[in-house]
């Protein structure tokens, strides 16, 4: 399939810095978050978490609580007939599944923030108070930190199991044992990335109401996934598909961990159902922290075989990841991808890499934008730069021989077994080395790279660059629907989902293009349940190339429509009309505009299907200046260069990108949940997880390219929304390293603390 | 993280207060800029049943410049003493610690006499009075007293005040022509609470030499504490590059700080000399001009 780059639209949208559609509500405060609705009568929910990471409950005692003020109703284990549902996997695989997240803890807890009652009152002042009126007790277990402890099975989390690895992930590709005894150069390393967050800024948050009469569920405050999460939920509700409705309201960011389906999902829908209540909930930002999906926490033990003159010929290792307590819908992703991109951009012609995904006494992990692909990237690159120092070759040429070329598309990535039906992927299309080129230039690395190492007022300068691929474009399908409406405009009800990345404007650009009528004509509904039959939502890069091609489907649709409308009218054969702009036209200057024909009722679904993912692919350079007294690094300059196919919208895209690098500096330097040896958070609040203010990293440059349209879609687009986070650990700490060459410091460990940057400086000096 | 029940008042008087804190018996709280308070209460780690605000009380407002000093009412706002020009000239150490507090929203409510009741170690202002040798002014049941910024602290977090005493004001002596000067701290990000911080002043007599050395230190004990091995290191001797040397030496050599989860103890031990060493180049640096 070719992308048709303005064959079929005057394209006067795509492709445009258009400032988003959204940001006249959201600027004017009148956004509508979740906070901002409420019913009549409703009742607040507040969860009573365990205290303690691993013991076996002995009682649970709400007498007090039910006592106090303005409490309705305290729900426990005890209150949920038969079995406790548990939450299931969007991606199962054959050993996960005693593994499963219950909605409430019944005879065990297994991580600290596990829900053990949810309180229902009045207000949630009154929710809130309550919570100290519930004493749990509980036999306290041998407490699983990390993967070490998780692995020698000190301490069972499922007893029915007997391990506490959930699953094993091999990714294959050639001969590598053949690959290592060729090889002339061997590097080995043990490296590391913390526990994180996501952190959108606004907490999660349910209301949900049952319609007794009707047998009918609604859930307010959806994001991401509403139609997974409808049919999860009926199930386990019992009821049939269409009897449950989720609405999505603006959303104050998702990145992967808002809007999966959560045990308070369940439990606050199963509160409105029992009472026969509106039930809601904000999760408070304590919680959040504690109960929200964790990710990142990694670690491994990877070689990497070279030549002599520094081509690779393959790589071999282990990773673990500390997925915590369960198994979430989606908590595999980022250990199977880890294994699968750690290869990245480059040709490697020979992988065996395992992945082990250790259960601990910590919160279930889950998705983190560029989930997996950042930790894989944050090793292979720590691994280049040491690899190019110890060859001697030159840290931009050992990258240069091994990116991927143009001739090598379509290029197949290693094979991950078991499958959760993705063991395949090929990169699409691309010439990875353009993008590196046009970084180096940006950065003038010619003139930058004569600081590395240098002293100057102070601080050690140093620089460094690495590349990094993106997955985009999740499967399978994308819907969109289409309606003419009485005054000519249109409504495009979108199955994709808004978490805050302008997908109200870029719909509408395409829809735009490709009707050839103003984009102010349109307006885009979308994530609801109740908008259209069938729906996938916002994850995995997608919503603009799956949904933007649905929505090119439903143009051609309603195109179609509109021709037999206008024909019938003119009373002439639909071939002898041309449409331009909105208008039917005869060659003898007759003519029928689009809002004519509104009486007729055009309205059209649109589909796109889709399995084969795009890969956006770039490069990225920093300078830092590091401060040997403090430990402090300062970010100089940092340039992003990506190729993403297509680009839809550039201010969106640059959004994107530069939002993305700056989450992945918090990533670097300040974001950390730590536990301590009991299994308790030791982080309740964002003075304690520190993410990035406005003022921390001013300079982000980003440059987009669209060499290389991607062939999977009739946009070219390549999704684009994770990209700019994925480099960052490895560029970052690349060049930290060489900014303290002098040293010989080579970071292992993420975040790059103050305190553990000084360390390493202190250390080697000690050493000499 | 919602408030707890709580009642509201807020007297016109200074008596009026007191009577409230003395009948609440120690479960009454003044308010003043909240910008502490509320989020202890919201994180449910102190539940007092009233809180009496301090806001219509006229007797805790304003900053008054005399030969004498400085005299700052405890409702003086973070952003008041920024906004002084005159403070910038009779009391420089303090606008230039200040600067680093919070974030402008903070700066707007905080207040001076909040900070010096809240005794948060890793706050600016204690460690401030501390080098500054600040009175502070004391209204209670029993009536006024002043407390030496030295006496005030006890702890992490708790002073030698009473349940009923309200602090009116903070006294700073008069500021010499010949003072050198300089604040530090460093924190992980611009306007977070420093892993550690200096505040330092010493008098330069005609031979060039530090008097009056006064060294303070936050963030790096359960209380601001000053530095007397630095400030001995110092006393009497021109602060040459020497000096300086010895004197960052023996700061981090006296503090025994302890690890948390943003820094370890041996950082902040090794920081404090960093940052006494950069404060006293800036000091001596201002001198020389
Ligand atoms: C995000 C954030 C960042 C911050 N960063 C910093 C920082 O970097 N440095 C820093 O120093 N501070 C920081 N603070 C704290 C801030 O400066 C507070 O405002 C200050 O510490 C307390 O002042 P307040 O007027 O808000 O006091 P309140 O919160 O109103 O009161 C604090 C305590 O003092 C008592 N109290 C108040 N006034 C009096 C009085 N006149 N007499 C007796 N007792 C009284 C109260 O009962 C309460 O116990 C930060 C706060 C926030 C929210």
């Amino acid at each position: 399939m070719k992308p048709h780059h303005g064959a079929h639209t005057s394209n006067t949208y795509i492709g445009a810095h258009i400032e988003r559609v959204e940001d006249y509500r959201f600027l004017r405060g009148e956004g509508k978050y979740l906070d901002d609705i409420s019913r009549e009568g409703q009742w607040h929910a507040a969860f009573v978490r365990s205290q303690i990471a691993h013991g076996v409950i002995r009682s649970i005692d709400v007498s007090k609580a039910l006592a106090m003020p303005g409490v309705r109703a305290v729900i426990t284990a005890a209150d949920i007939e038969g079995d406790i549902p548990t939450i299931p996997f969007r991606r199962p695989n054959p050993t996960i599944g005693p593994y499963a997240q219950p909605i409430i803890a019944r005879d065990k807890v297994r991580y600290f923030g596990e829900p053990i009652a949810m309180i229902l009152a009045d207000s949630p002042e009154l929710a809130e108070d309550a919570l100290q009126g519930v004493t749990a007790d509980i036999e306290q277990l041998p407490v699983i930190i990390d993967c070490k402890s998780a692995m020698a099975d000190k301490s069972l989390l499922f007893d029915v199991t007997g391990s506490n690895l959930a699953s094993i992930f091999n990714a294959d590709k050639g001969d590598v044992d053949a690959a290592f005894a060729a090889a002339d150069f061997i590097i080995r390393d043990q490296l590391s990335t913390q526990r994180q967050t996501a952190l959108p800024m606004e907490t999660r948050g349910l209301l949900a109401e049952w319609d007794a009469k009707n047998g009918k569920l609604t859930v307010s405050g959806a994001a991401k996934l509403p139609f997974f999460n409808r049919s999860t939920m009926a199930a386990m509700m019992n009821l049939p598909e269409t009897a449950v409705d989720y609405i999505e309201l603006d959303v104050g960011g998702g990145f992967g961990a808002r809007g999966e389906f959560y045990p308070e999902d369940f439990l606050v829908a199963f509160g409105a159902r029992k009472f026969d209540r509106p039930v809601k909930w904000i999760e408070d930002r304590r919680e959040h922290l504690m109960a929200i999906g964790h990710s990142r926490e990694a670690s491994c033990d990877v070689e990497l075989a070279f030549s002599k003159d520094g081509v690779m010929l393959g790589m071999r290792g282990d990773l673990f990841l500390n997925i915590g307590a369960y198994v979430r819908p989606n908590g595999m992703t980022p250990v199977r991808n880890a294994a699968q991109f750690m290869s990245g951009p480059y040709r490697m012609p020979a992988i065996h890499i395992a992945a082990y995904a250790c259960v601990t006494n910590k919160t279930p992990a889950g998705t983190y934008r560029g989930p997996g692909r950042y930790e894989g990237n944050f090793f292979i690159e720590r691994l280049i730069d040491q690899a190019a120092a110890g060859l001697g070759v030159d840290r931009l040429e050992i990258r240069r021989r091994n990116l991927l070329t143009h001739e090598e598309m379509p290029y197949s990535l290693a094979t991950v077994l078991p499958s959760d039906g993705r063991a395949d992927t090929q990169c699409d299309s691309g010439d990875y080395r353009v993008c590196f080129d046009a970084c180096v230039q940006e950065a003038n690395w010619a003139e930058k790279s004569k600081l590395q190492g240098k002293l100057i007022d102070g601080r050690y300068h140093g620089v460094a660059i690495g590349c990094f691929i993106e997955g985009g474009a999740s499967g399978p399908q994308e819907n969109a629907r289409m309606v003419l409406e009485k005054n000519g405009d249109i409504s495009l009800f979108a199955g994709s989902s808004g978490i805050g990345q302008g997908i109200e404007t870029i719909l509408a650009q395409i829809a735009a293009d490709y009707l050839e009528i103003p984009m102010e004509r349109i307006t885009v509904f979308h994530g609801s349940t109740n908008l259209l039959k069938q729906g996938w939502g916002s994850y995995g890069s997608r919503a603009t190339v799956m949904g933007g091609s649905a929505v090119i489907d439903a143009c051609k649709k309603l195109l179609a429509l509109f021709r037999i409308s206008a024909a019938k009218r003119l009373g002439v054969e639909p071939d002898a009309i041309t449409i331009a702009e909105g208008v039917a036209r005869l060659a003898d200057g007759r003519s029928v505009p689009l809002a004519e024909v509104a009486s007729d009722h055009l309205e059209v679904d649109g589909s796109f299907k889709n399995q084969t993912p795009t890969y956006t692919y770039g490069s990225a350079f920093a300078h830092v200046a590091v401060d040997p007294g403090t430990g402090h690094v300062d970010v100089v300059d940092y340039v992003v260069v990506d190729d993403v196919g297509r680009i839809i919208n550039s201010m969106t895209l640059h959004g994107q990108v530069m939002g993305a690098a700056v989450q992945g500096f918090g990533s670097v330097f300040t974001e950390e949940l730590i536990y301590n040896d009991e299994g308790q958070l030791l982080v309740g609040s964002l003075a304690d997880y520190l993410i990035p203010t406005a003022s921390d990293y001013p300079v982000v440059r980003c440059v987009s390219m669209e060499q290389f349209p991607s062939p999977t879609n009739p946009l070219g687009a390549k999704g684009a929304g994770e990209g700019g986070i994925i480099p960052v650990g490895g560029v970052v700490t690349n060049a930290v390293a060489n900014a303290l060459s002098s040293f010989g410091v080579q970071p292992k460990t993420l975040p790059l603390t103050p305190s553990r940057v000084w360390e390493m400086i202190e250390d080697a000096r000690v050493r000499a | 993280m919602k408030l707890p029940q709580f009642d509201y008042q807020a007297p016109a008087s200074l008596s009026e207060a007191v009577a409230l804190l003395m009948a609440g018996n120690g479960d009454a709280r003044p308010l003043s800029g909240g910008q502490s308070i509320l989020p202890i209460m919201a994180f449910r780690l102190a539940e007092p049943s009233l809180l009496v605000d301090l806001r219509n009380i006229p007797d805790l407002r304003g900053i008054e410049i005399s030969a004498a000093g400085v005299r700052i009412g405890a409702m003086v706002r973070w952003r008041d003493i920024l906004d002084n020009a005159q403070l910038k000239v009779v009391l420089p150490l303090l606008p230039e610690a200040i600067e680093h507090v919070a974030h402008y929203q903070v700066r707007n409510r905080g207040t001076i006499g909040g900070s010096l009741a809240h005794a948060d170690p890793a706050s600016e202002m204690p460690a401030v009075a501390l080098a500054l040798d600040a009175v502070i002014e004391v209204v209670g049941a029993k009536g006024k007293r002043d407390i030496a910024a030295g006496d005030l602290f006890t702890g992490s977090l708790s002073t030698s005040l009473s349940h009923d005493e309200i602090i009116v004001a903070v006294r700073f002596p008069a500021w010499p022509a010949a003072r050198a000067y300089a604040f530090e701290e460093f924190a992980r990000r611009r306007g977070d609470f420093a892993l550690a911080g200096v505040a330092a002043c010493y008098d330069v007599d005609a031979q060039g030499r530090a008097k009056n050395v006064r060294v303070s230190a936050l963030s790096i004990a359960d209380t601001p504490i000053r530095l007397k091995a630095a400030e001995a290191a110092m006393e009497g001797r021109v602060m040459d590059a020497d000096a300086i040397k010895a004197a960052s030496a023996a700061a981090s050599a006296e503090v025994d700080p302890a690890g948390d989860i943003h820094a370890s103890a041996r950082y902040r031990k090794a920081l404090v000399g960093t940052l006494l060493g950069r404060a006293l180049t800036r000091a001596a640096a201002r001198t020389a001009r």
